[in-house]
């Protein structure tokens, strides 16, 4: 909407850019404290003020976190743990953005009876509580011989990622002209042809948003990891409260909050550089939530 | 439809042929497969497993609605269920509220605007987890916001709901309203960038002030993005989990359960599986109520364009 600003007295804006900066304020401060808390050293985080800067700056409290923490049993730190996530997201996005892919793509140009029947009974994976599939899941994932397994958490992710991966690719097809695939379908091209020759080079734009989706829900999922992974194949936000809510010794507050921060920086990575198409695919994928 | 034209001739010709139109049927099938037992064999082996006897083992026997009699004569899954409804109730006010506040702010063309809403909308790129982990420190009673406010001279604060029984559940609400307003923000300014500025200039133009445009025009035509939001927040409601699991662990106690966390503590680490089962199937049975309608009414407006 485009409305008259111009004549809106000087008070109007200092009132809205008052309350825009206050709010802006709210949603930093917590990642302003974590920063801060993770850069002091114990002493200083308890007699110190909690919004202070760090008198005496030190990386000590990322060291331990990277490589020495505790988190429940083992004390090494939270590296192992932010490989297991990187082995479990790269697969599995990857895998379900091309199923997605090709859904996408027979949902929209290849359409047969039923095809938009399955379409609506998949997207119900899309609103399911998950806590409706977690026994059955695990017996399922025992009977393969993968549970507690970084390859188990892949399978599982794949499996309950297809459901979104269809939704972005389907309705990002369904614009592309029918005309276009028809016409190269009468000068006899098929199948992975056309897929090949003209709908993936239409693509760039719904992979990445498909791409940063799973990225981001698989990176930040906390309960299939605590369900399906245990001892040194967790991934990293399970090993992150486990090593904030472990009990034993002193707590080290600077150390949860580096801990918190590593959990969170490739997925904040993955906002700043790519705001546009994370929003995105947060409304297109949110219809579901 | 699909190659007619090469339908006759040769036999292997013909034989291709069959083949590539059976193809996008063979590329959905693996999902067609994923859907029918992953999705709906799952559900309806959860329901079987909640009509069943299972305690620490899954059992396959009939035990009719003893798993559900037993539910809800918990008196934790009561806690849980009405911890869920100050949470969501909450939460979803709240979200929307600060949301539509928000949006409209930023739609008075101010600058830097992509900049802004980087910073309102970065949360959501947060796990709860992380969030929890934030907002545990920031609600720490001994040396976060408690010791912040008393440092300032009010010797007497106090801020302890992290370790209240009575107030740890509205920690859960202040942190997952910072995660998820400026989500709902979002929302609502893609609305109102939606809106057709011609009725609100001819209201300009009949001297109708700008609150009262507001009030009267652009709010009661969102009604559609509140009704997105609604079923987006309460969809996140009742999954919440990792937050609770992150902040406050459902304590003390379990004065901040919510179901989800029930659901894990039953099924996973105090082997009551029938019971867990069950309050899976409550959790289900909460969000078809809330989706079918949404659907419904999304099938039904789709029809008519």
């Amino acid at each position: 909407m485009n409305k008259a600003v111009g004549r809106q007295h000087r008070a109007g804006r200092l009132f809205i850019y008052g309350c825009l900066l206050l709010v802006a304020v709210y949603y930093l401060v917590p990642l302003f404290v974590m920063i801060m808390t993770s850069l002091k050293p114990l002493d200083e985080i308890r007699t110190g003020s909690l919004l202070g800067l760090p008198l005496n700056p030190t990386l000590e409290a990322w060291r331990v976190a990277w490589g020495s923490a505790c988190t429940g049993v083992s004390c090494e730190g939270l590296k192992g743990y932010f490989w297991n996530s990187v082995f479990m997201v790269v697969p599995a996005v990857v895998i379900s953005t091309m199923i997605g892919a090709f859904n996408g793509y027979v949902l929209t140009q290849w359409r047969f009876r039923g095809s938009d029947v399955l379409f609506g009974a998949l997207l119900l994976g899309c609103f399911i509580p998950f806590q409706v599939v977690l026994l059955p899941m695990a017996r399922t994932l025992g009977f393969l011989g993968i549970s507690g397994s970084v390859a188990g958490l892949v399978f599982v992710h794949v499996i309950y990622g297809v459901a979104f991966t269809t939704l972005f690719f389907r309705n990002f097809y369904v614009n592309i002209p029918r005309e276009l695939t028809n016409a190269a379908r009468i000068d006899g091209a098929g199948f992975w042809l056309i897929f090949f020759r003209i709908v993936l080079p239409l693509s760039p734009p719904i992979i990445v948003v498909s791409v940063i989706w799973q990225f981001t829900q698989i990176w930040n999922d906390f309960l299939f990891g605590v369900v399906y992974s245990a001892g040194n194949q967790q991934p990293i936000t399970v090993a992150l409260n486990n090593l904030v809510n472990t009990s034993t010794g002193v707590k080290q507050y600077n150390v949860d909050m580096a801990a918190a921060i590593i959990a969170a920086l490739p997925t904040l990575v993955v906002y700043v550089v790519s705001g546009k198409y994370f929003v995105r695919g947060l409304t297109a994928g949110s219809v579901k939530g | 439809m699909p190659v007619s034209h090469s339908k006759t001739f040769f036999k292997d010709l013909a034989s291709a042929a069959a083949l590539e139109r059976l193809l996008p049927k063979l590329v959905m099938a693996p999902t067609f497969v994923v859907t029918l037992v992953f999705i709906y064999g799952f559900i309806f082996w959860n329901a079987w497993l909640s009509f069943s006897s299972s305690r620490m083992l899954p059992r396959m026997d009939w035990a009719g609605f003893t798993q559900y009699v037993r539910l809800f004569s918990n008196d934790r899954w009561w806690v849980a269920a009405e911890n869920l409804a100050i949470f969501g109730g909450l939460f979803i006010v709240l979200c929307m509220a600060i949301g539509l506040f928000l949006a409209i702010l930023l739609d008075q063309q101010v600058r830097l605007e992509g900049a802004i809403r980087t910073v309102y909308l970065y949360p959501m790129a947060l796990s709860f987890i992380v969030t929890g982990t934030a907002w545990k420190w920031l609600l720490n009673p001994g040396l976060g916001i408690e010791k912040l406010v008393r440092d300032l001279g009010f010797e007497n604060f106090t801020f302890d709901w992290l370790v209240d029984p009575e107030k740890a559940i509205y920690t859960v609400v202040i942190a997952g309203v910072w995660q998820s307003s400026g989500f709902v923000m979002a929302l609502f300014l893609a609305g109102l960038r939606g809106i057709d500025d011609t009725i609100i200039k001819a209201a300009q133009v009949d001297g109708a002030s700008l609150p009262s445009i507001y009030w009267r025009i652009v709010i009661p035509s969102l009604r559609p993005v509140f009704f997105s939001a609604l079923i987006i927040l309460s969809h996140i409601a009742i999954k919440s989990f990792d937050l609770v699991m992150a902040l406050t662990g459902g304590g003390p106690g379990y004065a901040s359960d919510v179901p989800a966390t029930f659901m894990y503590a039953f099924s996973f680490t105090r082997g009551q599986i029938g019971l867990g089962a069950a309050s899976a199937m409550m959790m289900l049975a909460a969000v078809v109520a809330i989706i079918v309608p949404f659907l419904y009414s999304e099938l039904r407006r789709g029809r008519n364009e």
